[in-house]
């Protein structure tokens, strides 16, 4: 989405109305962020919109970027908020010989993710758990992380049932939405 | 895992903005080494001693390393061209600062090429508007490009302002121009 470098839009400020459904919209696709949603946006806080290109709006609290959404799809974090906190969103690890291709922007595939160096839900190798046990449905919202390395590296949307990922084995997994070094990455408030 | 308090800190690599454990996909590998080197060393030994690099290594089969090491040669030539090409539009670029004659005694000032030094010229319309207290735009030029229009005839305000306040830009490759007429005739004919 952000593959070329982005000049920012118009900053508006958010209604406080519709600050409270943004902030509902995310504890929905994000329950595990509960805890700490009052420290990511506070209530008495003003959020802010910055228009970016393509109808992509992001959300900011002063000049931190919080989350982004296109048009009325599913509203995805920023990876500086990954970074911070990590285990709160639903994750999947692709191998090594990945990670050069999700950082120059490719959509990410199925290969990637279900080779042993990748992650699925469920994976038996995965005895922490920290893949989670169930499997996502196509259009889940999923933070990619990398074999070997703490942080992750991409936020996108699922393309197809991790399911039927470990089944076909083939195609296209996981539209690239946001990655390290990307427009948005790059882009200052 | 679970223990962990949050927001957990981030640490970012100060050459290439990516966590330090990407840098290696960056293109500007060497440089990043450096930086970390001499900002974080215990990160730095922990991401580039030896048994982590050669533990990076083994995981990928021969043919995707090689491949992946082109790769990664060529974006770093590609950063490198990059900078180099920047380094040099600046150092060639110039900054006009015309002085337009709009209405007889009447003058507006615009400014061009300050985009080439890094500078947001968004911003600096504002400034020089708070500057001198007198309208200040940026405008669109027939040919491409943005300028700064600001009302009045200020042309050696502007050249001071710009020499003491962006300092990246060299003072040598500042030049005034005047513009008599209606402006469009005469730079066609040029």
């Amino acid at each position: 989405m952000f593959k070329k470098d982005i000049t920012s839009g118009a900053k508006s400020k958010v209604k406080s109305s519709v600050q409270r459904t943004i902030r509902q919209k995310v504890l929905d696709t994000y329950p595990l962020l509960e805890p700490y949603i009052e420290d990511i946006m506070p209530k008495k806080e003003q959020l802010d919109l910055v228009k970016l290109p393509d109808r992509v709006s992001l959300y900011t609290l002063q000049s931190t970027p919080l989350f982004f959404q296109h048009m009325d799809d599913a509203i995805l974090p920023h990876l500086a908020i990954v970074h911070r906190y990590p285990n709160c969103f639903p994750r999947l690890r692709i191998d090594r010989g990945a990670i050069r291709f999700v950082l120059s922007g490719a959509t990410l595939m199925a290969p990637g993710l279900t080779s042993p160096g990748g992650r699925l839900p469920g994976d038996p190798e995965d005895t922490e758990g920290k893949y989670g046990k169930e499997e996502l449905e196509a259009g889940t919202p999923v933070v990619i992380e990398a074999e070997g390395k703490e942080m992750a590296c991409m936020v996108g949307v699922l393309k197809v049932g991790t399911a039927e990922m470990k089944k076909t084995k083939k195609g296209q997994a996981c539209e690239a939405g946001h990655y390290l070094g990307d427009g948005l990455w790059t882009l200052s408030l | 895992m679970t223990t962990e308090s949050y927001p957990r800190t981030v640490l970012y690599c100060g050459v290439c903005t990516l966590p330090p454990e990407y840098c290696e996909f960056g293109g500007t590998t060497k440089k990043c080494e450096e930086w970390l080197e001499k900002n974080q060393p215990e990160l730095h030994k922990k991401l580039y001693s030896q048994e982590a690099l050669e533990q990076n290594l083994s995981s990928l089969s021969l043919e995707a390393q090689k491949r992946a090491e082109k790769d990664s040669q060529k974006k770093a030539a590609k950063a490198a061209a990059a900078e180099a090409r920047d380094a040099e539009t600046r150092a060639s670029s110039k900054v006009l600062i015309k002085r337009i004659e709009r209405n007889k005694r009447k003058y507006v000032t615009a400014v061009q090429g300050l985009e080439a030094f890094g500078l947001d010229i968004k911003k600096v319309a504002k400034d020089f508007g708070k500057k001198f207290a007198t309208g200040s735009s940026v405008t669109k030029v027939p040919g491409g490009g943005e300028e700064i229009t600001v009302q009045g005839d200020l042309s050696d305000d502007i050249q001071e302002y710009i020499e003491e306040n962006y300092k990246n830009v060299p003072d040598d490759n500042i030049e005034l121009v005047e513009d008599k007429k209606k402006k469009k005739a005469e730079q066609q004919a040029v």
